[in-house]
């Protein structure tokens, strides 16, 4: 299908109002919940999944559109106010926005923040409505052991290339691996690691593990170093707006955050972090005001602030065209779209445009709306990020448990959740990423039927893995991916604290 | 853990870390589970890889990963930490653990989230307990108002929510 009339034919759909009144409570609730401390973009997805839960597909895929651009614009709001952002991706922000904060320059911080995410975030979406035709095309020739060389490929980078330690890494993905394998076996109808409880036969659901690791996780992880912390929120003082010299040092980092970001999102390696800090390296590089760095540079802000909106939107490249979720925001939306039985690929596109490009559409929309909708509400926005410690976490436990018992209501799954709690927290405290667990989670059981596939096609012969050429490239790839960070120990060594 | 990035080009030379051999010692542990589980399973697959196949593979991984964490933990190779207060986790948990309890005894989503609220919010360290339950009294009723009734997500039923 034509790419524009596909896309006109999204904005009907996305513009119809029940529709578009999906994307505002999404944009309002993804910010509202992603403001909060501590909360990444990711957790925020997963914590809103219950709101969802009754709506169509379609209104629950634009509703989760506007959740997902919400929370982002969220943590970044949160790493600019009290410098504590709530993923990796906002770390870069960090740096020069909450010194910008204490310069009394919170406001324009903000607003380049919002403005670089709109425009780079709306770049990155018409890159997506453009690239990803081209790549479905691809993605209808993969056989199944191209799909699983993928999987592999996406296994290594999100775990071992970029993380701090390829070892901790791989342990992550690995407990992930082992939780996508309890339940019933799909092609076999054998239970594996069940044990007999008939709660264990449907598999670990991807939110309660989700949720147990990020929120209650975080929560145990905060309360055991209470005394160890001291945030103090930056009161935005001054104007809001940007002045004309704003705008002038803005632009172009802007732009260039937009060419770091798409791309490298697109990639199936993942990680908003590499484009949001070569972005900010790059505009250190490049400023005239040199000096400004260290003390609140406004490209600083702008820059990585835009390379981070146009990598999640390059996210959803691979996630749409090939159902490969590159980070746990992403896992997260594919669990979306798997409530309902939507797994996303070639196939969906095919299927169900209706669905693909209302959703495609809708990314234009709630980007729209985080542009009007969040400068008038900065100050709503800092008035939640007062709320005291205790009955933030205590609320975010609140929250977490009812999405829990709202999707599964059985003392097992509540086990699970804290289980998952206690795990979460045991990884932050020996610094485990948390993120591969739940990439492995959904990956894993995927990348099993694709293997298994693959080898019953070929009557059991391995050889099928290489002699497909692009499953033989993406291998060798993955074996690179695999091997290089234990020789080159200084490579990407951007700090991975996700969560 | 920003600053963790500067700790590491430190020589992390602190001996052996215990906490790291006991991570290591869960891992074999896990593989080991994951063998034991994978030999039961009697599956007859005439082309390719029966069930048990890929439990064994991961076990296999699970197995390396045993012995590289055991070998940075061995010298001493590992992220230096801080000391942790213990209590407060344990209160958290005790908050969730009664949750559960309430729930699984039939006594209803609002009084269990009343809980699980109140004890949070001491373990943060707030002394007001009598205040946090009223809080987590009427957060939790929003909640079930909003979720059960607008939304029409089923929550657990008890005596309280009876009445709304």
């Amino acid at each position: 299908m034509d790419t524009f009339a596909a896309l006109a034919h999204g904005m009907a759909v996305a513009l119809q109002p029940m529709n578009l009144m999906f994307a505002l409570i999404g944009v309002f609730l993804g910010t509202a919940v992603g403001v909060l401390p501590g909360i990444g973009p990711a957790l925020t997805v997963a914590l809103l999944l219950p709101v969802t839960y009754k709506l169509d597909p379609g209104g629950s895929l634009i509703m989760f559109a506007g959740i997902y651009y919400g929370g982002m614009y969220g943590g970044s709001t949160t790493a600019i106010l009290i410098n504590t952002p709530g993923e990796s991706a906002s770390m870069a922000t960090a740096l020069e926005g909450y010194k910008m904060a204490r310069a009394g320059r919170g406001g324009p911080a903000l607003a380049t923040a919002a403005i670089g995410s709109f425009v780079a975030g709306t770049l990155a979406t018409i890159g997506l409505a453009f690239v990803a035709p081209y790549l479905v095309d691809i993605a209808v020739k993969f056989g199944p052991e191209d799909y699983f060389a993928l999987m592999v490929v996406a296994f290594v980078t999100v775990s071992a290339t970029f993380g701090d330690s390829p070892v901790r890494g791989l342990t992550s993905l690995f407990i992930g691996l082992t939780l996508g394998l309890v339940g019933i076996d799909k092609l076999t109808g054998q239970p594996r690691l069940a044990f007999g409880v008939p709660e264990l036969l449907d598999g670990v659901e991807v939110t309660t593990l989700a949720v147990g690791l990020f929120a209650v996780g975080e929560a145990l992880y905060v309360v055991s170093r209470r005394h160890h912390t001291e945030e103090k929120i930056e009161a935005v003082r001054g104007s809001l707006w940007m002045t004309r010299e704003d705008w002038k040092r803005s632009w172009k980092p802007w732009l260039r955050g937009f060419c770091f970001g798409f791309p490298i999102g697109a990639l199936p390696a993942g990680g908003a972090e590499i484009p949001t800090f070569l972005s900010y390296s790059t505009e250190r590089r490049l400023t005239k005001h040199p000096e400004d760095f260290g003390k609140g540079a406004i490209e600083g802000v702008a820059g990585p602030e835009a390379a981070n909106n146009a990598s999640a939107a390059g996210t959803l490249v691979p996630l749409l065209t090939l159902g490969l979720p590159t980070s746990a925001t992403a896992a997260m939306m594919l669990a979306g779209f798997q409530q309902y039985g939507l797994n996303p690929g070639p196939l969906l596109f095919a299927e169900r445009p209706d669905l693909v490009w209302g959703l495609i559409a809708s990314l234009f929309i709630a980007n729209m709306m985080l542009l009007v909708l969040n400068l008038p509400l900065v100050g709503l926005w800092v008035r939640l990020l007062a709320i005291p410690q205790a009955w933030l976490y205590a609320g975010i436990l609140v929250f977490a448990t009812m999405g829990t018992i709202a999707a599964k209501p059985s003392v097992v799954e509540l086990t699970m959740l804290t289980g998952f709690g206690v795990l979460g927290f045991l990884m932050r405290r020996y610094d485990f990423p948390i993120a591969p667990v739940v990439v492995g989670l959904i990956l894993g059981p995927i990348a099993e039927s694709q293997l298994r596939r693959a080898l019953s096609i070929s009557l059991g012969d391995p050889m099928t893995l290489v002699q497909s050429p692009i499953s033989a490239t993406l291998l060798v790839i993955a074996f690179i991916a695999l091997v290089a960070p234990f020789f080159l120990k200084n490579m990407g060594r951007f700090k991975a604290t996700e969560d | 853990m920003t600053d963790s990035g500067a700790q590491e080009t430190k020589p992390a030379r602190r001996g052996v870390d215990r906490a790291s051999v006991a991570i290591a010692a869960s891992l074999a542990a896990l593989a080991l589970v994951l063998v034991i589980d994978a030999m039961r399973i009697q599956a007859n697959v005439t082309y390719g890889m029966g069930p048990e196949a890929i439990p064994l593979v991961i076990a296999a991984g699970l197995g390396v990963l045993a012995i590289g964490n055991l070998v940075n933990a061995l010298r001493g190779d590992y992220p230096e930490r801080e000391d942790m207060d213990f209590r407060p986790v344990g209160l958290v948990l005790g908050g969730l653990a009664a949750m559960i309890a309430i729930l699984d005894f039939g006594g209803g989503f609002i009084p269990a989230m009343t809980v699980l609220f109140a004890a949070t919010a001491t373990a943060f360290g707030r002394r007001a307990i009598l205040t946090d339950l009223v809080i987590g009294l009427v957060i939790g009723t929003i909640i079930y108002v909003v979720f059960s009734r607008l939304l029409t997500l089923s929550l657990p039923m008890g005596p309280i929510e009876r009445l709304l």
